[in-house]
């Protein structure tokens, strides 16, 4: 049975434990926002079927860098989570400016319901 | 140097059904970037499991694609039970592993018939769509639909197959695949099929890795990555080795999806022959509290479904990365020095799934 594991990191430690699991052999799998009190990203990676997964817990207006700089194709996950999300995450190689989503409502979606939310 | 232009791809054409958009930066004829955007076919489809609860939620899972429909609703099934540690059936899991087998069938001789539109050749595009009737013919009798199932439930399947059913299944896995063989000389061997996709879309092992590719747009460059040999549902009991090509351009894409249709008949064959009898869902009590990824080996390659419960009925959080969503970024790079002609045949051959990417 493949193995599951959730490491809790500070976002600092972000870049570095990264390349880290990219030495070791780690495809990155999965970048995944879970939005309650605060924004959980989740970083997933996959060696040989097991899947190790960095997560941080950050607010809105807390910057986390991308890792797009170490696995190229982050850059998607990166922009998408930004838009759905309103994570403040900087430096993605291919920086979509919130124009990933073409939709007639204006992304970021989540900032936008909680700048509503405060003006009722 | 030629003339720089934009040209709008999508999200509608007249060769794509599905609702891709890209920008596509050409150099006279010749494509140097392309540019994704999404957004068209967005639902909030994830967002949508703050409104309904866990059991409800299969219904939405399901609906995420019409082509995939029974794995959606299968690997969220997957990720509530583990995380509720509910064992379903046996015979529910190879009940299941068929029903996913079938379901890779249908899509693949979906995507077969679109490749041949692409490529102009009608009667191809006909004949692999009139095969692939036959699948929806056998989902109709034993699931009751044709697109949405709606049989995968938390706990089992609500349907059973009885011994005639699978019989038939039998004999029509022996039709198809008499079939599968001259639709095969067709896709593989007819000079002008070869003709518009050997050597286009080249991407190496290498690039795929590093680009993330999964499924067959990574088995056909060589990487033998396939979520079927973790060994969920009941393909831990089956026997079977990944398909994998090594040439990375869109000859060998179609190879591999042509090889898995004989593998999914073998897996099928398998099933029925190994299916033990019993029950197919045990009652679940309760609600989840904890949090899951699963992984599944969809029609075009690995899905992700992360459930994250909180001991409601209502989940926190259900989080899917389709395939689609994994093969833009290589798709972006083998269409780099690509004609505009070329640009459909070499989109289909990641066969895009924009429902899913969108979600």
């Amino acid at each position: 049975m493949a193995q599951q594991i959730i490491n809790t990191i500070l976002p600092d430690a972000l870049l570095a434990q990264t390349q880290q699991l990219k030495n070791d052999g780690y495809r990155l799998a999965a970048i995944s926002c879970t939005s309650k009190d605060d924004l959980e990203l989740t970083y997933s990676f996959d060696k040989d079927y097991d899947l190790m997964s960095l997560r941080l817990h950050v607010t809105p207006d807390d910057a986390v860098e991308s890792i797009s700089g170490i696995y190229a194709f982050a850059f998607l996950y990166e922009n998408e989570i930004r838009e759905l999300f309103g994570a403040k995450i900087i430096n993605i190689s291919l920086d979509f400016n919130d124009n990933l989503y073409k939709t007639t409502v204006k992304t970021p979606f989540g900032v936008k319901k909680k700048e509503a939310n405060d003006g009722e | 140097m030629g003339n720089r232009t934009i040209i709008p791809f999508g999200p509608q054409h007249p060769v794509l059904p599905e609702p891709i958009h890209l920008d596509l930066v050409l150099d006279d004829e010749t494509v140097v970037e392309a540019i994704p955007s999404i957004g068209y076919i967005h639902r909030g489809l994830e967002k949508l499991v703050e409104k309904k609860d866990y059991l409800q939620y299969t219904y939405v899972a399901e609906r995420i694609c019409g082509i995939c429909s029974f794995m959606h609703g299968m690997g969220y099934c997957m990720s509530v039970e583990s995380i509720m540690g509910v064992e379903i059936p046996e015979r529910a899991a190879f009940l299941r592993t068929m029903w996913a087998e079938l379901s890779r069938l249908q899509s693949h001789f979906l995507w077969m018939g679109l490749l041949a539109d692409a490529f102009g050749f009608e009667s191809l595009f006909m004949h692999a769509w009139r095969v692939r009737e036959r699948i929806l013919d056998i989902f109709e009798q034993t699931t009751g639909g044709r697109v949405i199932f709606s049989v995968c439930d938390i706990g089992g399947v609500r349907k059973d197959a009885n011994a005639q059913a699978l019989d038939k299944i039998l004999s029509v896995m022996d039709t198809l695949e008499a079939e599968t063989k001259e639709l095969t000389q067709v896709f593989l061997n007819d000079s002008s099929v070869k003709h518009r996709t050997c050597g286009l879309g080249m991407l190496s092992g290498q690039d795929a890795i590093a680009l993330g590719a999964v499924g067959p747009m990574a088995r056909a460059s060589g990487v033998d990555l396939d979520m079927r040999k973790l060994g969920y549902a009941a393909y831990g009991k089956l026997s079977f080795e990944p398909v994998v090509e090594t040439a990375g351009d869109c000859y060998a894409r179609t190879a591999v999806r042509i090889r898995e249709i004989f593998q999914s008949i073998d897996l099928i064959r398998q099933c029925v022959r190994l299916m033990p009898e019993g029950d197919v869902i045990v009652k679940v009590k309760g609600n989840p509290d904890g949090e899951y990824f699963t992984r599944l080996e969809q029609p075009r390659g690995e899905v992700i479904y992360y459930s994250k419960a909180n001991g409601t009925k209502f989940l926190d959080r259900v989080r899917v990365r389709t395939p689609t969503f994994a093969n833009i970024p290589a798709l972006l790079e083998t269409l780099k020095g690509c004609t505009l002609a070329d640009v459909p045949v070499l989109i289909l051959t990641i066969d895009p799934c924009i429902s899913c990417t969108e979600r």
